[in-house]
């Protein structure tokens, strides 16, 4: 019989060694000093922040969110302080703590990426840095507004931008939606411009209507849907570009699980499916103590199934198809 | 800490936070008028709250599908009552959530998080205040008015809702201020009309030097607008739809003024609920929807920041 305690946890992603494979998801835990009210943010494998841009960036107006059945619909819109009051205030606040650091980024063009990785590298906490998170999923404003990450070029674009600036000691993680036809394309082109790992995925896209005003319940109309109730649409993206992994059609890489996990459970199918590390996102807002229970969670689970490592479950269940 | 039965339970508690998570026991639930007021053993907030803090009650249990917290403007805190640590909340049922949350029977288990947000600040010296309250937003005021008069504050209460049921704490007012007055969209209590109708006279016979407002939005805007045209600092407690009530989810903002005169997006789970009147950009509402303003730090039209197209976030 394996204790919980006797399961090894960490994690080791594409080089970014990690205590414990379990992180927040960018845009569900702030910048930090919020969550560690409740739970020691140094305790996670990694704390993600959220999605950083070159300048300050006020959001959209408000209603911003919406519950929906084991979910929730949101239109924050990027809000943040910009890239130098980040590297100023948020990762030395992070570093201070002795949290373990993957910041997101984000741009409106290629070229934006670009820019917030220089500023970044250069920073003086650069050093709690893990890895980057490059949040593909955000519009591209001089694309039509389209998704970088709905098309391989423009995913392609902003990935070897990025790889440019930043040093080959950090990996590089690229964030997917579901919301395209095959993802496997695109988890091929970032992989193929550089990106060290993916992160899987971001939010889907919806709409709410307010039947009282009988009109979009969002001020900005359409909202990125989170919450368990994408778990399924996760746990097969994860699926599909680990088996292509796995077939040869994709170069082996680390998948960052994320999408709909609540429960040590919850995380279990994503691992199992092929994820190599956990973010908790919207079950934060519902308990900030989430992530470190997952975690826990996770180690129970693992030590009943008679594993030692966290690493023996990783894409297990692809062996295990009839 | 005191007051910890069996059935209540420590989440989360870390030093120096100053908010805590506690499984808390709901010991009392009765009807008042059309509200539901609602009474939690909760080991350890009584004691960090302050009013005008808020607690964020997690519906259902650990599997529910309705994950977002809802906030509560703390009515009534007792540090060592007859349970133990109680918090009480006014609750009004108008969504599936707090349908919930009221239907629940004394004895429930519930996640609660508390205190959260900045409270009312309190005068430095003795000066006359009036309180505001709109339907069931007057909860947290009688608690603000016990602070107030142990300062020497005298106090007035207004209370206004649309009808008689929907005015909460009538006669709570009565015994916690100096003098009281309500009125009633329909003039089913007190003077037909609305609270603006009466806080002109209100403020000139008390002299007030701050008026203390917590409501709907259009009702906070009113107070603020009618105190700075006198010179009276107003500090009201909004509301907007929060997800977390803890800071993280970015959903509860809206346009807030600081010292400089610069105009931010800003949490009203952390720096609010409570506002002075007049940083609060009361421009931006139209309808329900908050915008930007132009002028706002980041905002798309600000200089140096870049449009933002329609997706996710």
């Amino acid at each position: 019989m394996v204790t919980a305690a006797a399961v090894d946890l960490s994690v080791d992603l594409a080089g970014a060694r990690l205590a414990n494979p379990i992180m927040t998801a960018s845009g569900c835990a702030a910048n930090g000093p919020e969550l560690h009210r409740f739970i020691d943010v140094a305790q996670l494998g990694a704390f993600v922040t959220k999605s950083v841009k070159a300048n300050p960036q006020s959001g959209r107006g408000t209603p911003r969110m919406a519950e929906t059945d084991s979910g929730m619909l949101n239109s924050i819109g990027l809000q943040g302080p910009g890239i130098n009051a980040f590297i100023e205030k948020d990762l030395p606040w992070l570093r201070s703590v002795g949290a373990r650091v993957i910041v997101s980024i984000a741009g409106s063009t290629a070229a934006e990426f670009a820019t917030v990785t220089r500023s970044l590298v250069a920073a003086e906490a650069f050093d709690c840095v893990a890895a980057i998170e490059v949040n593909i999923s955000c519009p591209n404003v001089a694309n039509r507004g389209l998704v970088f990450a709905c098309a391989p070029e423009s995913s392609r674009q902003v990935i070897s931008l990025v790889r440019a600036e930043a040093p080959h000691s950090v990996p590089l993680f690229a964030k997917l939606t579901p919301d395209v036809t095959d993802i496997v394309e695109i988890a091929d082109a970032a992989l193929d411009a550089g990106a060290h790992g993916l992160t899987m995925i971001n939010t889907l896209l919806g709409i709410g209507i307010d039947t009282e005003r009988l009109r979009p319940h969002l001020a900005g109309v359409t909202g990125g849907l989170s919450g368990p109730a994408i778990r399924p649409v996760a746990v097969r993206a994860i699926w599909q570009v680990h088996a292509a992994m796995r077939a040869g059609r994709l170069p082996l890489a680390p998948i960052l699980g994320v999408g709909g996990v609540r429960t040590g459970t919850d995380a279990l199918e994503l691992v199992a499916a092929g994820a190599s590390a956990i973010q908790v996102g919207t079950a934060i807002f519902n308990d900030p103590t989430a992530p470190i229970r997952v975690r826990d969670q996770v180690a129970d689970l693992i030590a009943g199934h008679g594993f030692t490592r966290f690493t023996d479950v990783v894409g297990i269940a692809h062996e295990r198809t009839a | 800490m005191t007051g910890v039965t069996e059935r209540t339970r420590t989440i989360a508690a870390r030093e120096g936070a100053g908010v805590i998570q506690v499984q808390a026991e709901l010991v009392a639930t009765r009807p008042v008028g059309a509200y539901q007021h609602l009474t939690f053993v909760a080991p350890g907030i009584a004691d960090l709250a302050r009013p005008g803090q808020f607690i964020a009650v997690a519906i259902g249990d650990a599997t529910s599908s309705k994950l977002l917290r809802r906030a509560f403007s703390i009515h009534q805190v007792t540090p060592a009552g007859t349970y133990g640590d109680t918090v009480e909340v006014v609750v009004s049922a108008a969504g599936a959530g707090t349908q919930w949350l009221t239907a629940q029977p004394a004895g429930t288990s519930i996640d609660l998080i508390g205190p959260l947000g900045k409270p009312f600040p309190l005068p430095t010296s003795p000066v006359p205040c009036v309180l505001v309250g709109g339907g069931y937003g007057s909860a947290p005021l009688f608690w603000l008015a016990q602070a107030l008069r142990e300062r020497g504050c005298p106090v007035e209460i207004v209370l206004g809702a649309a009808t008689h049921a929907r005015l909460f704490g009538a006669a709570l007012a009565r015994t916690a201020a100096d003098g009281v007055t309500i009125t009633t969209d329909d003039g089913s209590a007190g003077v037909k009309g609305w609270v603006s109708d009466v806080l002109p006279e209100v403020f000139e016979r008390s002299s007030a030097a701050v008026v203390y407002g917590c409501g709907p939005m259009g009702m906070l805007r009113s107070i603020s607008e009618l105190a700075a045209a006198r010179g009276i600092v107003a500090q009201v407690a909004v509301e907007e739809a929060m997800a977390c009530g803890v800071g993280v989810c970015m959903t509860c903002v809206m346009p807030i003024a600081d010292d400089d005169g610069v105009t931010s997006m800003v949490r009203s789970c952390l720096s609010g609920p409570v506002f002075r009147g007049d940083r609060v950009r009361w421009d931006a509402w139209t309808d329900g929807i908050c915008h930007v303003p132009d002028d706002a730090l980041g905002s798309p039209g600000w200089a140096g920041s870049d449009p933002l197209p329609e997706g996710e976030s």
